[in-house]
Order: structure tokens, then C-alpha cells, then sequence
């Protein structure tokens, strides 16, 4: 019994450690709740349904792209026959997501689309500007 | 199979016959010029007028029209300068085009320099990933999302019409533009031709701004149109005609 409190050091070090992912996580104030997006309040529908653009944007977005400087269609109509105008700048952020911070932003830092470490994940900011940013006066 | 000496000398000479006589057909075969472009019912082109350019009043109405339309980088700094349109020096943009009198009139004479939007354009054929190409309407576009910044277009590009961005551009932008896109560090960028206002039935935006009407944006194979008008009136020189890149952009002398 002589080796009982090097044991029970043991036995403590390896659950700090064990849990140490949990007490962190405590400290950064950082939660698995799925991030706030704000919703546009005038428009009730994207241009494509709520399900599609939660997964597949990013193709829609290429498609659109691709279409536009490629093939020169300026115009895109919608699963639900509405049409509009192709651009990330003018529709997607100018007419409904005005901040990028608050939509774009939020869903790409919890999925860990673009982060810190590794900040190249997405280019599309880096060219296309935001209407609030241009109102501003300074590009980031 | 025994072979001699003198067979097995006369085998080697008719084989490297053989290679040599097959790397010529090759070579002969690369040499081939392309067939040339298909010839559409539009090719965009633009005519400029010496006469008309009022560059000795300051006026610089044109290029500050493209630099806001375009959210283009006003660079202190020349070896790291973006240009799409830029004034240029006769002399410069014709060295062979002078004789000693017109030099006289002519020397020290800013005109514009833009893309040209060449029939032939050496930098389509040389872009590895096809991220410059032509238009039917003989536009020659850039697509920035494609381009991987290896400037081979700036080493092919004869006017020297392309730029490269080496550092963000955007610190460099006063004024924004809401309504296009800037670039990024690393892809090289030229004169567009003001495509986005093409789409809207509108000419380009330095023609739109000269108060002079000096620049004339128009279809060069609509024989009615006002540039073809304006080149059968008037003597007109294109850059370096020579090379066979055939420009569309012509200048009135």
C-alpha cells in the first residue's frame, strides 16, 4: 500500500487529461448549438429551396459563374419560376444577406470552412465586394 | 539471324535516316499556322481620334470613366502599376509610323492605349488554362477565377496591354465600385472592353465619357456601323499590324 498516493497522482493526471477537451471548451465559452443566421426579413424565398442551399450552394454558386463569364447568362430562374440576376454581389448579398459577417461568416467559421489556421478555404471575398463594405468606403 | 558488319552499318545509317526524316515532317507540322478564327457577325472594335483628343486641356475623362467602372488600383509605384487604358506617347505606340515633319506634329501627342482585341490574339493561344479567350464577339475576355497567374499572356501580349497584380490591390482602391468585383493578388487583368455594359447595350465607358467623342465603339464587320463609317473617311493605323494579330482597335491619324 506503500504506492497508494503515486496511484491515486496517476489516476487524477489521466481524468484532467481525459477531460481536458471539456474544461477547455468551458473556457472558450464555446457551444455545439448550431450558429445564428439571421433570416432576411422582406424576402420569404431564396432561389433555390432552404435544403439545397443549406448543402449545395457552393455548386449553384459555381454554376452561376461558369454560366455568367463563360456563356454570358446574365439571368437565372428559380424552382419556382422567378427569375434573377446572377451575381453574389448584387443579389445574393445586395438584396437579401447584407452582411457577410452575419450570414456568410457565422456558417463558415462553425463548419470550419475557413479558419485561422488555414484561411484560404474561400476565395470568393477576396475579389467580390460586399455593398456594405463599398458603402464604407474600404474594402478589408 | 547472322548479320555482318557492313549490313549492320547500313541498318543504322537507314534508321536514323528514317528518325531524322520524321522529326523534320514534326517540326514542319508545329510551324502550321492556326486556322484563323472563326468570323462571327460581331467583332467589337474601337476607333480613336487624334484630332478630336483634347490631352493638352488635361483632360483624362476616359481613363478616370475606366478606373472607377472598374475599381482599378491606382499604385504609386510604376513597375507594380495596373493598367487597362493609358495614355501613351505617339512615338511610342507607332515607332515606324513617322517621318521628320510629322514627328514634329505628332512627338510628345498622348492617345489612349488600351487591349487591343486582337482577331489573332497571341495570348488566347498561349494561356495554359484557358482563362483568357474569345468572345464570338471578338471580345477577348479574362476569367480571374481561372487564372493562375503565370503572365505567359504578358510575355505573348506585343502592346504590352496586360498587368499583374504582385501585391492586394485593394488598399490601392479609393472609391469602390459597388457593381464589379476587384482582383486579388496573383492574376493578371487588361481592358475588358466594358463587357458588363456590352451586356446592357452600352459602349464602353471611355467612349461614354470622352467629351469629345474621340473614341468610337462599334461593330467592324456591320459595314453600316460608325467606326466602319469612320475608317473609310479617314487614314487609320493599327499597333504593329505586322505581327498578325490583327488589333481592333484603330487610330486616326
Amino acid at each position: 500500500m506503500r504506492d497508494r498516493p503515486l496511484i491515486f497522482a496517476g489516476l487524477a493526471l489521466f481524468v484532467a487529461l481525459a477531460t481536458y477537451p471539456v474544461w477547455h471548451a468551458v473556457a472558450a465559452h464555446s457551444t455545439a448549438a448550431a450558429p445564428d443566421v439571421p433570416l432576411p426579413k422582406q424576402a420569404k424565398t431564396c432561389v433555390a429551396p432552404l435544403e439545397y442551399m443549406r448543402t449545395s450552394h457552393m455548386k449553384l454558386l459555381i454554376d452561376w459563374r461558369e454560366n455568367k463569364v463563360r456563356n454570358g447568362v446574365l439571368d437565372y430562374t428559380a424552382y419556382n419560376g422567378q427569375h434573377y440576376r446572377v451575381s453574389l454581389s448584387q443579389t445574393c448579398l445586395g438584396q437579401c444577406h447584407a452582411s457577410k459577417q452575419e450570414f456568410c461568416d457565422r456558417c463558415h467559421t462553425y463548419a470550419a470552412v475557413e479558419t485561422a489556421a488555414q484561411p484560404v478555404g474561400l476565395v470568393c471575398f477576396d475579389c467580390h465586394t460586399t455593398p456594405r463594405e463599398v458603402a464604407a468606403g474600404r474594402l478589408p | 539471324m547472322k548479320m555482318t558488319r557492313k549490313e549492320f552499318l547500313q541498318l543504322l545509317a537507314l534508321s536514323a535516316a528514317g528518325a531524322g526524316a520524321g522529326g523534320l515532317g514534326l517540326a514542319a507540322a508545329e510551324q502550321q499556322q492556326p486556322a484563323p478564327a472563326k468570323a462571327g457577325s460581331v467583332r467589337c472594335g474601337m476607333v480613336i481620334d487624334f484630332r478630336k483628343c483634347r490631352w493638352d486641356s488635361g483632360c483624362e475623362s476616359c481613363l478616370n470613366a475606366c478606373r472607377t467602372a472598374h475599381n482599378i488600383p491606382n499604385i504609386p509605384d510604376e513597375a507594380h502599376a495596373v493598367r487597362w487604358v493609358w495614355k501613351e506617347h505617339y512615338e511610342n505606340i507607332f515607332p515606324f509610323e513617322q517621318s521628320d515633319f510629322t514627328r514634329e506634329q505628332y512627338e510628345k501627342h498622348p492617345l489612349d492605349v488600351l487591349c487591343n482585341h486582337c482577331a489573332q490574339p497571341a495570348c488566347v493561344r498561349v494561356c495554359p488554362t484557358a482563362a483568357t479567350w474569345k468572345r464570338e464577339d471578338g471580345v477577348v475576355m479574362m476569367d480571374w477565377h481561372r487564372c493562375i497567374g503565370c503572365r505567359y499572356c504578358m510575355a505573348a501580349c506585343p502592346y504590352g496591354s496586360r498587368s499583374f497584380n504582385w501585391s492586394d490591390p485593394r488598399p490601392y482602391i479609393q472609391n469602390p465600385t459597388a457593381s464589379f468585383p476587384t482582383r486579388m493578388k496573383g492574376v493578371v487583368e487588361k481592358c475588358n472592353f466594358c463587357e458588363e455594359r456590352l451586356a446592357q447595350g452600352n459602349p464602353p465607358a471611355c467612349c461614354a465619357a470622352c467629351p469629345e467623342k474621340a473614341l468610337t465603339f462599334g461593330n467592324l464587320n456591320d459595314e453600316h456601323s460608325a467606326v466602319r463609317q469612320l475608317l473609310r473617311e479617314r487614314y487609320a493605323l493599327q499597333r504593329k499590324p505586322e505581327l498578325g494579330t490583327s488589333p481592333s482597335i484603330f487610330y486616326l491619324v
